[in-house]
């Protein structure tokens, strides 16, 4: 692999970037880190989410079921292995479990794949809670050491390694690949691409990612419940953010995360019983007024200005 | 046996909502993720019509359904007939309908928690025993049943029997070719829209009479609706009866001897069981 000279910029500006986030804790213990805390977490799921969104055009509504299942690594493992080990593991099950479930879907259209991921985590948390009920054990405990900095850096670093996994899919064949299904995958699979396949190991990654997210985020419930770790809510604010922002470069994802989480701490704060209607209203702007997200936004004006340039 | 006539009459009124969404999906091509929104509506509807006026939700479908026949056909010209002109390929409106209806269905969950609050809402309508076959059953799953029947069946005659019904199904099966010989597309699109809002919204104020709902109901009843529709095959009204059967005994069954929190797992069993074994929908044939 070699890289070119503004890779080598972009890389070095991104570090940067990341250490200047990672001193927010010597900063603020209190408001702006929780804060903070909120967006590093879904600039991590958000960015993962694009990663395979992006390219392939399949919404995936499967956020809430991942997270949840690494909560509960977290919540099973915590008396018995370290913290890390456990983040770990709940990257392998999340992979495992997004293997399992793109191999029964992405075969098909895509529409199998949007039904299929907008229940799961409603099906895994009935299952759990079918299970708990008949273990007779109602919720989970999770009590660490790790305090919000703690967090915040583990999200951070989640963050970065999405990032830079991102950044070397794009240079890839499996990214290359990507690119050419999403553009027109009769195409695709004419020119010898193993298209379920690719779509396959690429939906690995954001289960995965969600997956470490909540195995990240149990300490901070101190207590789990299947209600609480399977909120379906977080698989659609995945949704809006990553659109919102734009889908279809890397960076694109937390143009959306930071707006939108500043908007519905704004709204759940001063109107709570408005955040639904609050993320309806965004959706319809998605589709409607901003397609291509912020990213598209930015292009289109780009364009405008060189094409009064060129005049 | 109870769980079975069970089955067959939580099916019946599975099959009304199917039916609904498959004539949206189906004809006007739009995943319509907000049908269950539309269901509770008419649920509310009934609830509130029978504890303000006592009015009998068997008499209240009759101002449920060219309400909700209006307010959909509205939605479809203003909202989606824009992302059906400016979408370039299938895939793209899929996304696009799918998203935009997301939003349609969040807005409808928010107005009606604004509206009602998050409470349960039921309300007691008929529920008087009947006997059937030697066991009882509440006489308001019964009439629910009844009409679902009359209802699917009008719609199935009058989809096969008729000219505008003809010419639907000429749209579900080749919407291309549909337009060359002479068939107004856009129209009927928005008529099958609005007319599938209307059979959901009637199939919500009739399982309103048994059912417990609230304002969030909704996502679960339009999975279990696009779960039918996927098994039953797109366009397929046979498919989907059966389907929609299939499911309530089959929840019926694991509600009864499993456990009655895991309705959705069930269904979801029989969702991989398709996905796996006939993508093409029970009765559909193998593309070539």
């Amino acid at each position: 692999m070699s890289l070119t000279g503004p890779d080598i910029r972009n890389l070095c500006l991104a570090a940067l970037a990341f250490a200047i986030c990672a001193l927010l804790p010597f900063g603020d213990d209190g408001y702006w880190l929780g804060l903070g805390v909120t967006i590093a977490m879904f600039t991590a799921l958000a960015t993962s989410w694009a990663l395979f969104s992006g390219p392939t055009h399949y919404i995936s509504l499967a956020t809430a079921a991942f997270f949840g299942l690494g909560t509960y690594v977290t919540g099973l493992g915590i008396d018995t292995l370290p913290f890390w080990s456990l983040v770990g593991i709940a990257g392998v099950t999340g992979a495992v479990l997004a293997a399992l479930v793109g191999l029964a879907t992405l075969r098909l259209s895509g529409v199998y794949f949007v039904i299929f991921t907008l229940g799961l985590a409603e099906l895994v948390r009935q299952v759990i809670t079918w299970v708990q009920n008949n273990s007779g054990q109602k919720g989970l405990y999770v009590l660490t050491d790790l305090d919000e900095a703690g967090i915040y850096w583990w999200l951070l670093g989640l963050a970065a390694v999405v990032f830079l996994a991102g950044w070397l899919i794009g240079r890839s064949r499996l990214g290359f690949a990507l690119r050419i299904i999403g553009d027109d995958e009769t195409v695709a699979a004419h020119s010898g691409i193993n298209t379920a396949r690719a779509k396959v190991l690429l939906f690995m990654v954001p289960g995965a990612v969600a997956a470490m997210t909540g195995a990240i985020l149990a300490p901070r419930y101190v207590y789990i419940e299947p209600s609480l770790a399977f909120a379906p809510i977080l698989s659609f604010q995945v949704v809006i953010m990553a659109l919102l922002g734009g889908a279809s470069r890397l960076w694109g994802p937390v143009l959306g995360v930071i707006p939108f989480t500043f908007l519905l701490e704004a709204v759940s704060s001063n109107f709570p019983n408005q955040t639904t209607l609050v993320i309806g209203v965004a959706f319809l702007v998605i589709v409607y007024l901003l397609p291509g997200g912020f990213v598209g936004l930015l292009d289109r004006i780009k364009r405008r200005i060189t094409a009064r340039g060129a005049l | 046996m109870d769980i079975l006539i069970t089955g067959i009459l939580l099916g019946g009124t599975y099959a009304l909502i199917a039916m609904g969404l498959n004539l949206q999906y189906g004809v006007a091509r739009i995943m319509n993720l907000a049908n269950g929104e539309m269901l509770v509506a008419g649920g509310y509807f009934a609830f509130i019509a029978y504890t303000a006026t006592q009015l009998s939700p068997i008499l209240t479908i009759f101002l449920v359904a060219p309400l909700a026949f209006a307010l959909n056909w509205l939605i479809y010209r203003l909202m989606l007939q824009p992302l059906v002109n400016r979408a370039k390929n299938r895939g793209q409106l899929e996304t696009d309908s799918i998203l935009a209806t997301f939003g349609l269905s969040f807005i409808g969950v928010g107005l009606m928690l604004s509206f009602f609050g998050g409470d349960y809402f039921s309300y007691s309508f008929l529920a008087v025993p009947v006997e059937l076959l030697g066991s009882t059953y509440g006489a308001n799953r019964v009439l629910s049943f009844v009409m679902a029947v009359l209802i699917c069946g009008a719609l199935y005659l009058w989809l096969n029997q008729s000219r505008p019904g003809l010419s639907i199904r000429a749209i579900a099966t080749a919407p291309a070719s549909a337009r060359l010989v002479g068939i107004d597309v856009k129209h009927l699109s928005a008529l099958a829209f609005a007319l599938g809002g209307a059979v959901t919204a009637v199939g919500g104020a009739l399982i309103s009479t048994y059912l417990t709902l609230d304002a969030s109901t909704g996502v679960v009843f339009t999975l279990k609706a696009l779960i039918i529709v996927i098994m039953g095959g797109v366009g397929d009204v046979r498919g989907t009866i059966v389907a929609a059967l299939l499911l309530g005994i089959l929840e019926t069954v694991v509600a009864s001897l499993l456990d009655p929190g895991l309705t959705l797992a069930a269904a979801y069993v029989m969702f991989l069981g398709i996905l796996l074994f006939r993508p093409q929908g029970l009765f559909g044939k193998k593309p070539t």
